[in-house]
């Protein structure tokens, strides 16, 4: 079908300009055009489709195979069709590790977002020193997990510079990485101190959107402080708030250096804190079992297209439902769905 | 040149000749957070000029007396500099990989009307819900298969495909911005459209580019998954491999550990500070839409 288009377009080319009358650019020869197209596009679809897409294709069907990863599956491995994945569904250690994902899921949204909101506010301050401040809250964010989990597994050591400081404090100390009990909160104090500092700077940007005469209307009409953040700063901070829900929840689904790094892969189940990509490796790669741990990453894959498009329909894109006939609005959501896509990507950095 | 000047807008965080000092409240609680968020990682900084005498006695003390042998020994050991340099290897070739595929793809995404130009965009946008996790065990297979474990170019390759999305989505409406009539200008002084592009929308999206690039980059130095699962050699480790290596086999000898992780995050801070501006900047515009 292309290929005939593009013959009929290059015996034509004449037409094809005047079809294309709004295209103001002089085009040396239709040809060419698609040359270009092609070499400049070529190589980072290749790329992008072997690395990425196929991984998740082959995965889907590795799953359905008893396979230690050597040649091929259907030669050197055993079909068992769905078996896989019942298994996994069935097996407690992962239904643990789906619960904990689901806690560090809510627990950093809870944790992290009303503080998030509230550092936001205070550094939308004018003040000077700012600017450094900013730059320092974002140094976590920066550094590897590896490092924050390696720095802070000798902070939390039951002897460690924490219980030392609680106790000259007079508390006392915990075990933090060890008792299950506790185990799960560390973490999330974790995740949060690692990743709050991209939350409040989401929120600042935000925040500075908000155009500033509203702020003037509202002080000439003698709202106080608070009163001016609930119904100003809040409402219209609303999609960066829905964005970076979004941005969490696709992290926290995915979480796995940190927990791997500080736990190690066999502590983090008697520890509590397992989640489902730790428990995808240990079952995958660790014990060999290729195409079981493929099955689970599926598993994990569609657990997490559920929720992003269930959040997506609901959430993402609430206030544009039945908008959707009128040209304008259309527009608009294109926008923003560009808008949102924009602040994912840079936002996925992290997330990886 | 409008694509530029937008963009330094974009930017202008910095108005302090106007800005007046705030109240005590403010500047007290900003205090807190910043020492909340800063006061681990200089832990790890100053632990590495302690002794592990002064570490077990007193874990929350300062470094008194200052030893520097930790961090001699760590800078004197070859182990460092290799990991370092195989680091700086993938960082800085997953960056080009992915602002040279990236600036490529864009230009054709933002400046060339076409039917198939929606549809790559959104075949890239759809990639931002594919994190690596998902995709990781057949990836490794795959790599194995290509013969590329165990090499950085197993690494890099990878890194630059799951780099691209962030980088389109950046690029495309920085590119798009770029005003019709300078092409026009362009092609009537007999440019082609790649000459337009070599000429002028490179030198003009470098902003853009330099904030994709640094993000790249440090992403890319702190990434562990990936070089966990290819590779296997200890000759070929990259950083974030090598500190867990080294916490491991020194696990006795904390000072030393602690001196090898904060040489180990020294690159990614000392690059993020020089360019968060950029980089803030970027998310900023990013959120603005």
């Amino acid at each position: 079908m292309t290929e005939m288009n593009d013959a009929v377009a290059v015996g034509r080319p004449v037409a094809e300009t005047k079809k294309r009358g709004g295209e103001r650019k002089p085009s040396n020869g239709k040809g060419r055009r698609n040359l270009e197209i092609f070499i400049l596009s070529a190589p980072a679809i290749i790329l992008f489709c072997c690395f990425v897409i196929l991984p998740i294709i082959l995965g889907a069907y590795y799953g359905f195979y008893q396979w230690k990863g050597f040649g091929t599956p259907s030669e050197n491995g055993k079909f068992v069709g769905l078996q896989n994945y019942i298994v996994a569904l069935k097996d407690p250690n992962f239904q643990q590790a789906i619960l904990h994902t689901f806690e560090i899921v809510i627990g950093s949204l809870v944790i992290q977002g009303p503080l998030a909101i509230l550092f936001a506010l205070l550094l939308n301050q004018k003040f000077k020193g700012r600017g450094l401040i900013r730059t320092l809250i974002f140094v976590p964010y920066v550094v590897s997990e590896v490092i924050v989990g390696t720095g802070w597994s000798l902070l939390l050591q039951k002897k460690g510079a924490v219980n030392q400081i609680l106790e000259s404090l007079g508390m006392h100390g915990v075990d933090w990485l060890a008792n299950p009990k506790v185990a799960i909160w560390t973490l999330l104090l974790l995740i949060s101190w690692k990743y709050i500092g991209f939350a409040v700077i989401l929120m600042l940007a935000g925040m500075q959107s908000i155009p500033e005469e509203l702020y003037e209307a509202a002080k000439v009409d003698g709202a106080g402080f608070w009163q001016i953040q609930k119904s100003i700063t809040l409402p219209l901070l609303a999609p960066t708030l829905r964005i970076w829900v979004f941005l969490s929840m696709i992290g926290s689904l995915q979480l796995f250096d940190l927990v791997y790094i500080i736990w190690g892969q066999y502590v983090s189940t008697t520890a509590g804190v397992s989640t489902m990509a730790t428990y995808m490796v240990r079952e995958g790669r660790g014990a060999g079992n290729y195409g079981y741990g493929s099955a689970v990453a599926l598993i994990i894959f569609v657990i997490s297209l559920i929720v992003a498009l269930t959040y997506q329909h609901f959430v993402l894109n609430r206030d544009l439902d039945g908008a959707l006939t009128d040209k304008k609005a259309f527009k608009k959501r294109k926008k923003r769905q560009t808008a949102e896509d924009e602040a994912l990507a840079v936002a996925m950095e992290g997330v990886k | 040149m409008s694509a530029a000047t937008a963009y330094s807008k974009k930017n202008s965080f910095h108005k302090s000749s106007k800005t007046p000092w705030g109240n005590p409240i403010v500047y007290f609680f900003s205090l807190v957070l910043v020492a909340i968020c800063v006061v681990p990682v200089l832990y790890i900084i100053f632990g590495g000029f302690r002794t592990n005498a002064q570490i077990t006695n007193n874990p929350a003390g300062l470094p008194n007396p200052w030893v520097i042998s930790n961090y001699k020994e760590v800078i004197t050991s070859d182990v460092f500099w290799t990991e370092l340099v195989n680091s700086l290897i993938v960082g800085i070739c997953t960056m080009i990989g992915v602002v040279v595929l990236g600036i490529m793809v864009s230009y054709v995404i933002a400046r060339y009307k076409f039917r198939y130009s929606t549809l790559m965009y959104a075949l890239f946008s759809a990639g931002l819900m594919f994190p690596m996790t998902v995709g990781i065990t057949p990836l490794y297979l795959m790599i194995r298969n290509l013969g590329l474990s165990n090499s950085l170019a197993g690494i890099i390759l990878p890194q630059i495909a799951f780099g691209l999305p962030q980088t389109i989505i950046i690029l495309v409406p920085f590119l798009q911005s770029i005003p019709m009539e300078l092409e026009e200008a362009c092609l009537l002084d007999g440019c082609s459209r790649l000459g337009f592009f070599w000429r002028m929308v490179i030198p003009l999206s470098m902003p853009g580019v330099a904030t994709t690039g640094i993000l790249t980059f440090v992403g890319s130095w702190n990434g562990y998954m990936l070089p966990l699962f290819v590779l296997s050699d200890e000759s070929k480790y990259t950083l974030p491999l090598g500190v867990q290596m080294f916490s491991s086999q020194h696990s006795v000898d904390t000072a030393r550990v602690l001196a090898f992780t904060s040489l180990a995050m020294l690159p990614a801070l000392i690059c993020f500070t020089i360019f968060q501006k950029k980089i803030v900047g970027g998310l900023t515009g990013a959120v603005k839409g």
